[in-house]
Order: structure tokens, then sequence, then C-alpha cells
């Protein structure tokens, strides 16, 4: 389906989507504003809030595109001993663990020099590795439940997956990260 | 193919894109840490943050996008100069509705918090830094995609690989440098009037 190069066309086919999804925005915003006094407290938490989001929402839409290329080349089966599947899901989990402790280290580091010090390099590093490990989860959890959803609704799960799983890792990755500030401050 | 060689190959192709991303946000983050006086000066501003960068990402991801499938369709030729008629809709009509968007989630975040009683910063004040901060961002976003798209087209890359990595990495930095001119050019107009 093409849709005209103009921009009554363009936005007919875009703005409803992107409102529904500035709605969800919103819902994770609401999250953030619930723990709004720490965050200004801590800089350096502040400082992981867009990264974390940013990279559950990458760990998620980089699954989901590969799950959904795989669906339509028809080497994916929706069984846990796929190889293809449990291949992508490890890797999905050992991304994470590679790359969170390079976001917590690098936000401790960066806000140190802009803001000063408040909370020891170890703590930021845990609090950035334990949400990533239970965001890379949720991620696999979420993208192979939509997957499946739109598989069986025979839905192309290129419009439909990647969309939906990359906004709602980005609400996840709020509240995840909500949850292990509480548990490890 | 085992588990093991499907895992080696998802990690490899993945790594680079995250680690592109991981840099533009640090900087985003960054730039939202040293905005503490303003975040404090405006209730509801923090409430934005997300739903202000999501929008970046899904409209100029949506751009980029629409600009590499037309190249490779040779529905639009990759020069800015000459002001191609489509070229020139698609980014209108980006930068609209980035503007109609971003003052949406400014009207729905005072709703939200008017209604439970949370305290928020006046509508005509989320709602000005929200669409300054659009049209700023909007206007450093579209001019790097289509640059970048073109560029990397002309030297023989598929712009569909560069379009993702391009857009979550500048789209935060963008979108968070400019909430901050945006927020600040918006209080010192408050304590003008």
């Amino acid at each position: 389906m093409a849709t005209d190069w103009t921009v009554r066309a363009i936005t007919r086919a875009m703005l409803p989507v992107l409102l529904v999804l500035t709605m969800v925005e919103i819902g994770s915003g609401l999250v953030l504003g619930s723990f709004e006094a720490q965050l200004l407290q801590y800089p350096t938490l502040l400082a992981l809030v867009p990264v974390t989001i940013g990279t559950a929402g990458n760990l998620g839409s980089i699954l989901a595109a590969r799950l959904s290329t795989a669906f339509h080349l028809g080497t994916l089966s929706f069984d846990p001993r796929d190889e293809n599947l449990a291949g992508n899901a490890v890797a999905t989990l050992a991304l994470a663990v590679s790359i969170f402790p390079v976001v917590g280290g690098g936000a401790w580091g960066l806000t140190a020099i802009v803001s000063g010090v408040q909370l020891a390099p170890g703590t930021v590093v845990a609090i950035s590795l334990i949400s990533g490990i239970a965001l890379a989860i949720l991620a696999i959890t979420v993208t192979v439940a939509v997957t499946y959803v739109a598989y069986q609704f025979q839905l192309d799960p290129d419009d439909v997956v990647i969309p939906v799983v990359t906004n709602t890792c980005d609400v996840l990755g709020i509240v995840v990260l909500f949850a292990t500030v509480q548990l490890v401050l | 193919m085992t588990v093991r060689d499907a895992a080696r190959d998802a990690y490899r192709e993945a790594l680079p894109a995250l680690a592109a991303s991981l840099v533009g946000g640090l900087f985003a983050g960054v730039v939202l840490s040293g905005m503490r006086a303003e975040l404090r000066a405006v209730p509801g501003l923090l409430v934005l943050v997300p739903a202000l960068l999501a929008t970046r990402g899904n409209v100029y991801g949506s751009l980029g996008a629409r600009i590499s499938t037309a190249l490779h369709q040779g529905l639009i030729e990759p020069r800015i100069r000459g002001g191609d008629e489509r070229l020139r809709a698609a980014v209108a009509a980006a930068l609209a509705n980035g503007l109609l968007v971003s003052s949406f989630a400014a009207i729905a975040a005072f709703a939200i918090l008017t209604v439970f009683g949370g305290s928020v910063a006046p509508l005509p004040v989320l709602v000005a830094t929200a669409l300054l901060s659009g049209l700023l961002s909007g206007i450093a976003l579209a001019g790097v995609v289509v640059t970048a798209v073109f560029a990397g087209y002309r030297r023989g890359r598929d712009p569909d690989t560069l379009v993702g990595p391009l857009v979550t990495t500048t789209g935060d930095l963008f979108g968070m440098l400019f909430l901050l001119v945006a927020v600040r050019l918006v209080l010192f107009v408050v304590g003008v009037i």
C-alpha cells in the first residue's frame, strides 16, 4: 500500500498511530513522574533514563525484526527447541549483559564530570545491569508473544510487531528502572 | 544450524546498531540530568520527556524510511537542490505531524496530571515548550535525515540500513538538546511577562 506524497495523505496514514503511541508514552512518563524526587536527587539516575528506554526499545525491535524475517522465510517455528528462536533469545540476553554495564558506567562517568558524584559507580552499574537483564527477559517474552499472536491472526508481523514491541519496551524500560532503583537504593 | 551459531549471528549483527544508539542515549541523558532546574521550574515536563523523544524517533524514522524507499523506486532524485515537490511534502508532513503530536502530548499530560491532582505547570508553558522543541528538533532532524540518506545513497550504501541507527542516535540527542533550549526560552519569556 503506497501512500500519496501529499501532506494530507501522509498525515492520514501516520497521525492515528502516532496519537495512540503518544498516550502509551505518556503512561511511561507518569511512572517517571512518580519517582521524580529521587531522579532529581540523583542526576546519574536521570541520565540513565533516555539510554535505558532507547536500549530496551532497540533490543526488542531488533529481535522483532529478526523473528519477522525468519517468519517470512519460513525458518521459524514456535517451539522452544527451535534453534533459530532459542539462538535469538540467547543473543538478546547476551547483548543486554554486554551493553548495560557500559550504559551504567557511561552514565556514571559523564554525570560525574558534569554534576559531581552522588552514587558509587558500582551501584549505578548494578542498577543498570539488573534492569538490563530483566528487560531482556521481558523483551524476549513480549516479542515472542506478539509475533505469535500476529501469526495466529495472519497479520504481517512487520506491520504490527515492531511498533508494538518498541513502544512496549519503552514503557517497560521505565517501569523496570523504577523497580530496580527501589530495590537497590 | 545450532543454537550457538544462531545466537552468534544475531549478536554480531545487532551490536553495532546498539552501540551507536547507546552513545546518543548517554549524551541525551547527560543533557536531561543537567536540566534539573528546568524540570523543577516546569512540573509535568518530565512526564512529557518519553513521549517527546518517542515522537522524534517515530516521525523522523518514518520520514527516513519513506525517502529511502522512494530512492529505491526511483521516485525521487538524491538531490536537495531543485526542491523536489514530493520531498518537500514529505518533510512538511513530518514537521506538521511532529508539532501536532507534541502539542497533543502536552495537553494530555496536563489533563491527566490535573485530574489526578499532581502539580503541573500552566498549559501554555507546556504547550509552548513542546511546540518550540518539536519545531527546532524537527528542522535539525529533517536536515540530518535527508542529507545523510542522500549522501549514503550516492555512495552506494543501502539507505534502509542507515535510517534506523541514525534516527535513534540523533533523535534522542537533538530531542533533548532542543527541549533544553525550548524550556529555557519559554521560562525566559514567562519571566519577562
